[in-house]
């Protein structure tokens, strides 16, 4: 499946958000993500089925004035 | 100063970005004596993981922290952003920043309205980085802020209080909400100006990072916050325009 992540194009195998953020390195990380411009929270990830196209935002802490 | 039911003993709230180092930047939030730092959310790399490390020396300092919204220019870009960062930081503290122009970087005060509106029924506490105006600050008001952020001048342009006058009638419409300085301060002095009118803290970020030595400039702050708010309590005398003797003229020598 093709989505875009944080605005790059990836080809990824797994089909819950869950999965694919475990797939492109993010397990264990304090992080927050968005589909397609909508929050997904933590605990919506195992259940969110991402398809082809989908925006997904991957957002961690950073500095801010 | 009570903020949202929260206790704070220091008036500065001090920004993370653009220290020269993460170690520079622990350095001056300390020197500051703030209890607030303000914090943001940005795309995350799963390879780089640069904002674990970042937010490991935040939880460090053991401060409460103020999420940002910076850099979104549409109440729904905002919204999205605050549920985003109330998840992250575990707060629902939010500074609503939504930008209208990219030059001065001036709140887009209708989007800022929406957004705060939509985010205090969603249970947000909100701290909108606004403009003096009197309008906006009374929709802001309606839709449940209990604090308002209005600008000092520009972000980072470093040149203090743009619009005094009207930075005083903001303070007199609104004598016991807390009113905040946001952005635009340059100078210590600057920040005893907004405490002197009776403000009742100071945002600061550019001021002290990008000076040549963040660390001593964010003490200076401190002291500058501290002497503006001890100023106002004491009741500063009128200003006027002829001069008028300090020194007792009753009982001079050579007088007839």
């Amino acid at each position: 499946m093709r989505i875009i992540v944080n605005g790059e194009r990836r080809e990824v195998e797994g089909l819950a958000l869950a999965e694919v953020l475990d797939e492109l390195g993010y397990g264990g990380t304090v992080v927050a993500t968005a589909v397609n411009e909508r929050f997904v929270p933590q605990d919506g990830r195992q259940d969110l089925a991402l398809s082809d196209g989908d925006r997904v935002e991957v957002l961690a802490p950073m500095q801010g004035g | 100063m009570n903020v949202y039911g929260t206790e704070l003993n220091s008036r500065l709230m001090l920004g993370t970005a653009q220290y020269p180092s993460p170690a520079i930047m622990a350095e001056a939030v300390k020197a500051s004596g703030c209890d607030i730092v303000t914090v943001s959310l940005r795309r995350e790399s799963g390879a780089e993981r640069a904002g674990q490390a970042f937010w490991g020396i935040v939880r460090e300092l053991g401060l409460k922290v103020l999420p940002n919204t910076a850099g979104c220019h549409s109440a729904k870009e905002a919204i999205t952003t605050a549920e985003m960062a109330r998840e992250v930081f575990g707060t629902p503290w939010v500074k609503l920043e939504v930008i209208a122009d990219h030059d001065t970087l001036q709140p887009d005060v209708f989007g800022l309205v929406e957004a705060a509106r939509e985010l205090v029924s969603q249970g947000f506490e909100v701290f909108p980085y606004t403009t003096e105006d009197l309008g906006v600050a009374d929709r802001l008001v309606d839709a449940g802020c209990e604090v308002l952020m209005p600008w000092g001048a520009p972000i980072g342009s470093g040149r203090g209080l743009a619009n005094v006058p009207g930075l005083k009638t903001l303070r007199s419409r609104y004598p016991e909400l807390p009113l905040v300085i946001d952005a635009g301060l340059g100078l210590p002095s600057h920040a005893a100006h907004a405490m002197e009118l009776g403000y009742d803290a100071v945002l600061l970020n550019t001021a002290v990072a990008k000076a040549g030595d963040p660390v001593i400039m964010a003490g200076a702050f401190a002291r500058a916050v501290e002497a503006g708010r001890a100023a106002f309590l004491a009741d500063p005398i009128e200003a006027r325009d002829m001069a008028t003797p300090s020194t007792p003229v009753f009982g001079m020598a050579f007088q007839d």
